[in-house]
């Protein structure tokens, strides 16, 4: 039984622009930068015990890394006036210290201005310029480019770039909860958490919650996506707040972590991808970056100590798979994996998006090209992982109806307990990781590269990872016999899994054996100039480029199919 | 939506009324009122009206309940001290009262299985760590309560019944737990250390048991303290391989929930598990020993559970191994003691 993709229109669930959560953060931006430097500003001070020494190091240490930042790593979207802000911050705090009879009150006193300025710096750096007559502009450029991109690569002739046979819906289908989120998002507060594979994430995901009605999400998007002044816009336009990773100071962070915390009170919608960046292996994630999670629960547990014990108080998590047949990027991202397994320490940011012509360049054989992709929406869950009804109620695993709020009582009374939340983002990461397993749907291309990679691993079984990798690529033949052979194995592995609810599998998957394969073969990596898989002139299974072979053969690592082999 | 009982003063719950369940909810009530839950209503009625049960005397705050949605309602934090055997049961049977709010802690020293339905450990080809639950993996699985710890040490309840020194390790992921279970426990008498690797603990519990049968069954057979030493000894190099293996840390074996207890139980005629190793040896067969137990020796089951693991996982642990085949295999015991003196302990530690 084949099911169907979802298409359909779907209506705006909030239907007055003004009425978004984004817009009413927008107008109220400069408060609202306001408010999050200032608890910001309280939370390094919790953080450094009130201590002018502790508060002094942290300064000094945030000064020596930001300096060292300009001279070793500029960027085109920094501004102007850096250089001069830290001589000055350097200044001031050479001042405080010469002034050694100043009392530890009014030490830390001045150090407080200085702490201020930077937070209020940074919170200004952060916030989104979001513009609803952007946004709007936005989407159309999308849809309608994006379409017509499409149709002039799929519907053969002249006339063809008018044709409106394909909608983006064809291309990009939705699957899942998608009902659910919608219901979800007028009543509390949505955190989506996607996988994350390729820089297209943002803006695809973007405009899926367009195209399910729901008002622009917010959320952190790499400030390198900024030094393009067009891909500013856009990242803009869709709400985007900016993430500097080559800021790891405290003070910075702390900042950042409020400000993700503030909007999410605020009630706007958030997106998360709790990988931190793009896998590089290819694996769906399994190592969360906890710091902005941690902020989803930081905010519910606000939201309930403020008496907001309501659904309209109330923090969604959502998990968000993307599947793909080909990620443009893998070669780099799977030879940045490969180079930096176990030295990440000495990794450099890098920008591989750094001129618009690439940008231009991806998008079009993105969308004129690349294959078919979906997206499924997960099931919604509470900041601790319990699934939640229809109404928002969490349920626990025999589904009775429970209390969020009771996981933060102590003795009958919402309290702080910041060591008790870590535990709780650590559950909430690996609820989240079990929910992406769940969802995560299989295409042939995945079937075909696992298979082809673990039997060419089987075949070599002294060989670790790094040598085979290195493997001639000519040597490598894989009877197709043998392997039908394999990949029926492995189905029906995965088709047990999905009878259990471990996995999500697309509707190809239902046809023969054969048919599966080439489509597998036809769809993996399809356009790298290297392909992963192909077949020779015998009808074997031949490989060009053994790493990619093994990013997209990761798409299935973590069900413990491998142990098939 | 959960029923929220009134604000009055919590009482501190106490679940199975064993000889240590009843010397930990007699230390709680020192401090603040305590409800215990026993499963009998002669029982109940026993500690309600004459403030003994099986013969020991239950401090005059404690009262007794056989509902088990009463102690959930009434306890903000609830301790389980009922035998591994019994644990699903009657974590099951209390599931549907708990919600989040709740704190749980245990002192369970045993393990219990994660089997589906007519799995057993004889038809059993592999045994692995996925299917082994420690108390508190059982909690998390069964109920929806978080905030979980254990209680383990060497704490023979004879000793903590007469009011001697001692102390205990409490664990848990989260401080919160700790300081609570300090709070409620620690007295001039009861020392009460905290410690965040609660597998760890709790596995050091369970493994010392294997260690205890064995020092039961050296004793039994008229051995002396060197024996002793060199039991105690490898027995601790085996705890923390096995530990190690079951996702314990190295230092929890070596603090007082390990070699603390181990050495506690190995020299304790008090100790059940040493009991059936002492009566083992002076030929008792096995049948009888447990049928004139009051209560569970955890260590007979710790070993059936263990060396399934070791099998299936490729590892060595000689004293479990040997223990096996005494308890299950008729090895005689003064076998099994030659075997492990002929054993290639090469080096005499490996793991710090």
């Amino acid at each position: 039984m084949e099911e169907n993709y979802i298409k359909h229109k779907y209506d705006p669930i909030l239907p007055k622009q003004a009425e978004w959560p984004v817009v009413k953060l927008a107008r109220e931006r400069k408060e609202f930068v306001q408010r999050v430097a200032e608890r910001a500003e309280s939370r390094v001070l919790d953080l450094t015990g009130k201590n002018p020494e502790i508060l002094k190091e942290e300064l000094e240490t945030t000064l020596y890394r930001e300096k060292l930042r300009i001279k070793q790593n500029p960027w085109v979207v920094d501004p102007d006036d850096e250089y001069s802000f830290w001589n000055e911050v350097k200044h001031a705090l050479l001042q405080i210290n010469s002034e050694s009879k100043k009392s530890k009150i009014a030490k830390l006193d001045a150090y407080k201005e200085v702490l201020h300025k930077i937070t209020s710096r940074y919170s200004n750096e952060i916030a989104s310029n979001f513009k609803a007559s952007h946004y709007k502009f936005t989407r159309r450029v999308v849809t309608f480019g994006f379409s017509r991109l499409l149709n002039a690569a799929r519907v053969k002739g002249f006339r063809s770039i008018f044709s409106n046979q394909y909608t983006l819906q064809d291309k990009i289908q939705i699957t899942g909860q998608t009902d659910q989120i919608r219901d979800l998002a007028t009543k509390g507060t949505i955190v989506m958490v996607p996988t994350h594979f390729s820089n297209l994430d943002s803006i695809l995901i973007g405009w899926i919650i367009s195209v399910l009605g729901m008002p622009p999400f917010i959320y952190g998007a790499g400030l390198n996506l900024f030094n393009i002044s067009i891909f500013a816009y856009f990242m803009n336009a869709l709400g985007a707040y900016k993430v500097d990773r080559r800021k790891k100071n405290l003070l910075y962070l702390e900042t950042l972590k409020t400000y993700s915390k503030e909007a999410i009170q605020f009630g706007c919608h958030s997106l998360f991808f709790p990988g931190g960046t793009r896998s590089r292996s290819g694996m769906i994630e399994s190592k969360l970056k906890l710091g902005l999670l941690s902020t989803a629960l930081e905010a519910q547990r606000t939201n309930y100590q403020n008496g907001q014990s309501d659904v309209s108080g109330k923090i969604f998590i959502v998990p968000v798979t993307i599947n793909y047949h080909f990620v443009l990027e893998a070669p780099s991202l799977i030879s940045d994996y490969l180079s930096i397994t176990g030295q990440e320490r000495y990794y450099k940011e890098n920008d591989e998006f750094s001129t618009s012509y690439k940008i231009s360049k991806f998008l079009v054989k993105f969308f004129t090209k690349g294959s078919d992709i979906s997206v499924s929406i997960g099931k919604a869950m509470d900041v601790l992982g319990n699934y939640v009804d229809q109404d928002g109620n969490s349920l626990d695993k025999r589904g009775r109806i429970i209390n969020t709020q009771d996981y933060f009582i102590s003795e009958g009374k919402v309290t702080v307990d910041h060591q008790r939340e870590e535990e709780y983002t650590h559950m909430l990461g690996k609820r989240i990781v079990e929910e992406f397993h769940k969802i995560n749907r299989v295409f042939s291309s995945h079937l075909v590269a696992f298979v082809a990679f673990e039997m060419i691993k089987a075949q070599n079984s002294k060989l670790d990872l790094f040598d085979l990798i290195r493997l001639p690529e000519e040597d490598i033949v894989i009877p197709y016999a043998e392997f039908k052979k394999s990949c029926q194995l492995v189905l029906g592995h995965i088709m047990e899994l999905k009878e259990r609810g471990k996995i999500g599998v697309a509707p190809h998957m239902y046809r023969p054996m054969d048919e599966i394969i080439s489509h597998g073969l036809d769809n993996v990596g399809m356009y790298h100039a290297k392909r992963p898989l192909l077949t020779n002139k015998d009808g074997d299974i031949i490989t060009q480029d053994m790493s990619l072979l093994y990013f997209y053969h990761n798409r299935l690592h973590g069900y413990a199919l491998e142990k098939l082999f | 939506m959960p029923s929220k009982s009134s604000s009055d003063s919590k009482m501190i719950g106490v679940v199975g009324m064993g000889s240590f369940g009843t010397a930990v909810a007699n230390m709680l009530a020192e401090k603040n009122p305590v409800l215990v839950y026993a499963r009998k209503e002669e029982v109940v009625r026993e500690i309600n009206e004459t403030h003994t049960t099986s013969g020991r005397k239950v401090h005059l705050d404690i009262l007794a309940t056989f509902d088990p949605e009463e102690l959930c309602q009434r306890c903000n934090i609830i301790f389980f001290m009922v035998p591994s055997g019994a644990y699903f049961e009657v974590i099951r049977k209390f599931a549907p009262y708990l919600y989040p709010y709740h704190l749980i802690i245990h002192g369970t020293k045993g393990l219990a299985l994660n089997f589906e339905e007519g799995q057993t450990l004889d038809n059993l080809d592999k045994l692995k760590r996925e299917q082994i639950l420690t108390m508190s993996e059982v909690i998390l699985q069964e109920t929806v309560a978080v905030r979980v710890g254990c209680l383990a040490g060497p704490n023979i309840s004879t000793e903590l019944i007469l009011g001697q020194p001692a102390a205990t390790v409490i664990a848990s992921h989260y401080n919160e737990v700790i300081l609570e279970g300090q709070r409620l426990l620690r007295s001039e008498r009861f020392q009460v250390y905290g410690n965040s690797d609660i597998i760890g603990v709790e596995l050091s519990g369970v493994l010392k048991n294997i260690i205890a049968i064995a020092a039961g069954a050296l004793a039994g057979l008229g051995l002396g303290e060197n024996a002793k030493g060199l039991l105690i000894s490898r027995g601790m190099v085996e705890m923390v391989h096995l530990s190690k293996a079951l996702g314990g840390s190295v230092q929890s074996v070596i603090g007082l929930a390990g070699v603390g207890d181990l050495v506690t139980t190995c020299n304790s005629v008090h100790s059940r598990n040493f009991t059936v190793g002492h009566r083992l040896a002076k030929g008792e067969p096995l049948a009888q020993i447990l049928n004139s137990m009051e209560e569970v020796a955890e260590g007979i089951n710790t070993i059936r559970i263990v060396n399934a693991f070791i099998k299936t996982a490729g590892l060595r642990a000689p004293i479990t191994e040997n223990l096996y085949r005494v308890l299950f295999e008729d090895l005689q015991i003064e076998e099994a003691l030659q075997f492990l003196m002929k054993y290639p302990f090469s080096v005499d530690v490996d793991f710090v």
